[in-house]
């Protein structure tokens, strides 16, 4: 019999609410569903959202009865802030995070190198913003409880699998004992150690490193901005490295490598741990402020994948998915774009508007971007954590070199995650004037944002199926006919009329999850005025278009658009193939 | 590739100051001295495929 603890756990600055477990003998029985997703953390959580905005219900099994323990993922991306605010938790995370785009990195005591992350006046959010997992699956928890489509059960854990051609039989553990669940299809984002991929015996691709870190989280008042602060063989932990990051409520994270040879035991030991941290302390000039432990753990980077993120009827997404280092903020903020990518994919299926096989290019465009991101983190692994004497060296020498020779300090950059562009995806129209533009977000490229006036920004209109941009002052007939049609046929389609200059007053879209609710009205005009949203997107003349997936990347653009190519693009999109 | 080269004389300059700076960086350092000087002459060369032909004709004859 499952039984998860139901003690809160302890935490200095989170007070963790416990849960009521959901069980089988308290409710009728089970029908089949369309979508059962295993692990309520934050990258599940946005799944079973974006699902419910394409009107699909899911059950949320949680296997604990409380968020998670510490701060784990700390560091959000401007583009997973604009999935969040597509799942509507945005404002919240934005009200208490802290926001930021500086790193330093330092050596024998020198800023050797000074990371500015660009911030443009078109964007709504910063480049980073720094917020304990635990507030964040909090505000993901409240949105999951508050939409009538999802079932969070707590204290659920998925115990066995058995799948057939049209669903899946799955064993779900409770404190009453089990009880069976069948589902059309299952998401697996069970994490790090997914019981599902042990169960269906996936193996995981790539490399693992021998670097190990601890991750220790404290209290302290240090009058430091938020910026991330790295530092390089310091005298107290000659050779490694160390790592630090302010949190909300004076909260700091201290991440530090390990001696060759230390055991995590031996690391996480409270006297070693103390004795550290007042070292890194003395380091950076605060020496003696007292301090308060929270939450420690050893961490090391691997760079995982599967290779596959379908396995019949089961859809892996997050962690459970792929392993990635911590160095670049690429765990969660990898996982956002999983769930964003697969959650409309299974909501245009399950609601019949697109086959099973479009969920092909799900895998293929996020393993495809899992592997990119392997590539970009496994350098700066190697920098951080030399796994062989010749990458030491040559690290140990650009070390040496930073202090006076400026060319080698980029090496320094740690290739932070960003969104990844789905260039070569089946869905990116054939037909299209793609190649035309000299600018804008090319073939599946996220969008880019557009400052339209005050708090009022182009991605605050988008989402929730596909829109369709038409920039000039009115949607050609042919086109408006061909909106109608698929509009009758159930899909989610909007049309935003992108006027030059004044034009009707913008609409406001609803920025939650209740937006589904505008689309298929006429188009919604929005004026650009100042012609940002033209040079953002590359547009030098009226009547061009951009077309864009549910996920908000571009799959077509045309300099002109008619009827015959938005239906070709659209039919595309929808499945994968080419019409 | 500037195939000109060094003359005899260059050559022997050089020579004998890496041989004096291996000799003055000392035993422990002499490593990590050459890895910096490598990376300071790929910089100067500005061509990584030049310099990766160099690191494979160094490799010869070891």
């Amino acid at each position: 019999m499952h039984q998860p603890t139901t003690e809160p756990r302890r935490s200095i600055y989170y007070d963790y609410k416990i849960h009521q477990p959901w069980l089988a003998s308290q409710h009728g029985p089970q029908q089949r569903h369309k979508v059962v997703i295993a692990g309520g953390g934050p990258v599940g959580m946005t799944a079973a959202l974006e699902l419910a905005r394409h009107g699909v219900p899911c059950v949320l099994l949680e296997s604990e009865l409380q968020v998670s323990e510490g701060s784990r993922a700390i560091v959000f991306t401007r583009r997973s802030m604009e999935i969040l605010q597509q799942v509507g938790v945005a404002d919240r995370v934005t009200q208490h995070g802290l926001p930021w785009r500086f790193g330093n990195s330092f050596y024998r005591g020198q800023r050797v190198f000074r990371m500015e992350a660009p911030q443009d006046d078109n964007d709504r959010f910063w480049p980073m913003i720094n917020l304990q997992q635990q507030f964040l699956e909090e505000f993901l928890v409240d949105a999951c409880e508050a939409n009538p489509l999802i079932e969070l059960r707590w204290g659920n854990r998925v115990t066995g699998l058995v799948q057939h051609a049209d669903h899946a039989v799955v064993e779900v553990d409770t404190t009453e004992g089990p009880y069976t669940l069948e589902t059309e299809w299952l998401v697996a984002s069970d994490g790090a150690r997914s019981g599902i991929r042990t169960l269906l015996d996936l193996k995981l691709e790539g490399a693992s490193y021998e670097g190990k870190f601890v991750i220790a989280d404290i209290r302290i008042d240090l009058p430091l901005p938020t910026e991330r602060l790295a530092f390089f063989d310091p005298e107290w932990n000659p050779r490694n490295t160390v790592l630090m990051h302010r949190e909300p409520l004076n909260i700091w994270r201290v991440d530090y490598q390990l001696p060759e040879g230390e055991t995590p035991e031996q690391a996480l030991d409270p006297e070693s741990l103390k004795t550290r941290i007042n070292a890194q302390l003395e380091l950076i000039g605060h020496g003696g402020k007292p301090w308060e432990m929270d939450w420690c753990s050893v961490y090391s980077a691997r760079t995982l994948t599967l290779p596959d993120y379908r396995a019949g009827r089961t859809l892996f997404i997050g962690d459970a998915a792929h392993l990635l280092p911590i160095f670049g903020v690429r765990g969660a903020n990898t996982g956002f774009q999983d769930a964003q990518a697969l959650g409309w994919r299974l909501g245009l299926i399950c609601s019949g508007q697109a086959p099973e096989s479009l969920l092909a290019s799900y895998s293929a465009e996020r393993v495809g971007a899992a592997w990119e991101i392997i590539d970009e983190a496994g350098k700066s692994t190697r920098f951080m954590t030399p796994p062989s004497r010749g990458f030491r060296l040559l690290r140990d020498a650009v070390l040496s070199l930073s202090l006076t020779e400026a060319f080698v300090r980029p090496l320094y950059h740690w290739r932070t995650s960003r969104p990844h562009e789905y260039s070569g995806s089946a869905l990116n129209s054939a037909g299209d004037d793609n190649a035309l533009f000299q600018s804008g977000p090319a073939h599946g490229a996220p969008p880019a944002n557009v400052r339209l006036g005050t708090d009022d920004f182009l991605l605050d209109h988008l989402g929730g199926g596909f829109d369709l941009l038409v920039f000039g002052s009115t949607v050609p007939a042919d086109v408006q006919a061909a909106v109608k049609a698929w509009q009758a046929k159930g899909l989610k389609l909007r049309v935003l009329l992108i006027t030059p200059s004044g034009g009707s007053a913008p609409l406001r879209a609803n920025d939650s999850a209740a937006g589904a609710a505008s689309h298929n009205a006429s188009a919604i005009h929005l004026s650009d005025t100042e012609g940002r949203a033209r040079a953002r997107w590359g547009v030098r003349t009226d009547d061009a278009a951009y077309l864009l997936r549910p996920d908000q990347h571009v799959c077509a653009r045309w300099m002109t658009l008619d009827a015959h190519r938005l239906n070709a693009a659209l039919k595309q999109a929808t499945s994968g193939v080419a019409p | 590739m500037n195939t000109t080269g060094l003359t005899i004389g260059g050559l022997e300059t050089a020579y004998d100051q890496l041989a004096t700076a291996i000799d003055a960086v000392g035993e422990d350092k002499s490593e990590l001295f050459l890895v910096k000087l490598a990376l300071l002459a790929a910089q100067q060369l500005g061509d990584e495929a030049v310099f990766g032909d160099l690191i494979e004709r160094a490799q010869k004859d070891l």
